[in-house]
């Protein structure tokens, strides 16, 4: 499994033009708010950690439908599967990836888009924090959503429509860490949601992938 | 190559394949001894991919039962390449995984059997279809499994390349090592044992 993330860590680097999209296209969503709402800077800092959020989900769907998607096509998926790799071990490695590939360097450029919504200073560890601790279980979401759709033409917007309505407990609980009131609570139930995404999708993930070769 | 106490013999009994509801074969029987290679024939549609998916573990039986060694080398329609990692980078992954003992020495071999030695460090997306294909079989070479399953392995390939695995499938026989092929055209195999499947 470790042999298997490491050659996907090196694919995306090589194919980093895919993990680059999803970071420009982030940073796009999230300059498009000034204009849309206007740039009075209460709104916007009222807003930012709504809109970073939304704008990350939306970033983290990009790529999902290429993670099973290329291996079931040429063959690699089969492969891995004769040469003794669980479909649980190759979901697992494969949504580590994703989390490595496109959520952590999302995580990175977060502080330039709370800059960009002129978010107050003070709650960028906590928009960061929320977004270290939840984005984990979007990519096991969109694992699940990646592997139930392989084979499926139009999948892409399949995956979005499954793992949008599943991604909201993670937003709510994520925009609730910045709620002054809610704060503690609202990352228990943050990291509770993870946890159980993260346990769940290797087995649900497997499931599709099973199906996906018969 | 393989070592002949390792290979347990293949062995298949009243084995049956359904697909999407529709019974492909049933009732297959065959046994295949160590050092010994079959050869699948059939017209188009009549199950001999779906078999080897079954031997590769890959589809599940609907019926019968199917004993093998664990270790087995597959080569389906698709070479299973990256198109941006280079054709040893490809061939390395896959042979590392297999594990085994001497990859490096695997690996070369493989790589100079199939004439891709010189190719090595080219993306595998510059490759030809009869390259890509040699790369595919290059990676069953260097598998060091004592069965090899191989789908049509000989498709897009040139006359030269294919005389070339002449000498590497003896060797692997003779190394107490089992080769299943299909094909629709003569491979160099021998005197390989038949199975001749029907259409429905």
């Amino acid at each position: 499994m470790l042999r298997l993330l490491t050659r996907e860590l090196r694919l995306a680097w090589v194919e980093r033009s895919g993990g680059a999209i999803a970071l420009i296209f982030f940073l796009i969503v999230v300059s498009l708010f000034p204009f849309a709402v206007g740039p009075q800077p209460q709104v916007l800092a009222r807003i930012a950690a709504g809109v970073v959020w939304v704008a990350a989900l939306l970033a983290c769907l990009l790529s999902l439908e290429r993670l099973f998607q290329p291996d079931a096509e040429d063959g690699t998926l089969e492969q891995l599967v004769t040469h003794g790799l669980s479909f649980e071990a190759i979901a697992t490695a494969k949504i580590i990836a994703h989390w490595l590939t496109t959520a952590l360097p999302l995580l990175l450029l977060t502080p330039l888009a709370a800059i960009l919504l002129n978010a107050p200073a003070a709650s960028w560890g906590l928009l960061a924090a929320g977004l270290a601790l939840g984005t984990p279980a979007l990519s096991a979401i969109g694992g699940v959503a990646a592997a139930l759709t392989v084979g499926l033409r139009r999948g892409g917007i399949l995956i979005s429509l499954l793992v949008l309505p599943l991604a909201v407990p993670t937003l709510i609980f994520g925009v609730g860490l910045l709620d002054p009131l809610a704060g503690v609570a609202a990352l228990k139930w943050l990291a509770a949601t993870t946890l159980v995404a993260l346990s769940v999708s290797p087995f649900a993930a497997a499931a599709g992938l099973r199906a996906a070769l018969e | 190559m393989p070592d002949p106490e390792s290979a347990s013999p293949l062995t298949v009994t009243d084995l049956a394949c359904r697909r999407g509801g529709r019974l492909v074969f049933a009732a297959l029987s065959f046994r295949l001894a160590a050092g010994r290679a079959l050869l699948v024939t059939g017209p188009n549609g009549a199950g001999k991919s779906s078999l080897l998916k079954l031997l590769a573990g890959l589809l599940a039986p609907a019926g019968g039962t199917l004993e093998r060694p664990g270790h087995i080398a597959y080569l389906g329609h698709d070479n299973a390449l990256k198109a941006v990692l280079s054709v040893e980078e490809n061939l390395r992954f896959w042979a590392g995984l297999s594990g085994g003992a001497a990859v490096e020495d695997r690996l070369a071999r493989a790589l100079d059997v199939t004439g891709l030695a010189a190719l090595a460090d080219v993306p595998a997306r510059l490759l030809s279809a009869g390259q890509k294909r040699r790369a595919g079989l290059a990676r069953v070479l260097a598998s060091g499994a004592p069965l090899w399953l191989l789908d049509e392995p000989t498709v897009g390939l040139d006359t030269a390349s294919i005389d070339r695995l002449g000498p590497a499938f003896s060797a692997h026989l003779e190394g107490g090592g089992m080769i299943v092929a299909t094909s629709h055209v003569p491979l160099p195999l021998g005197a390989p044992e038949q199975l001749a499947m029907g259409g429905r």
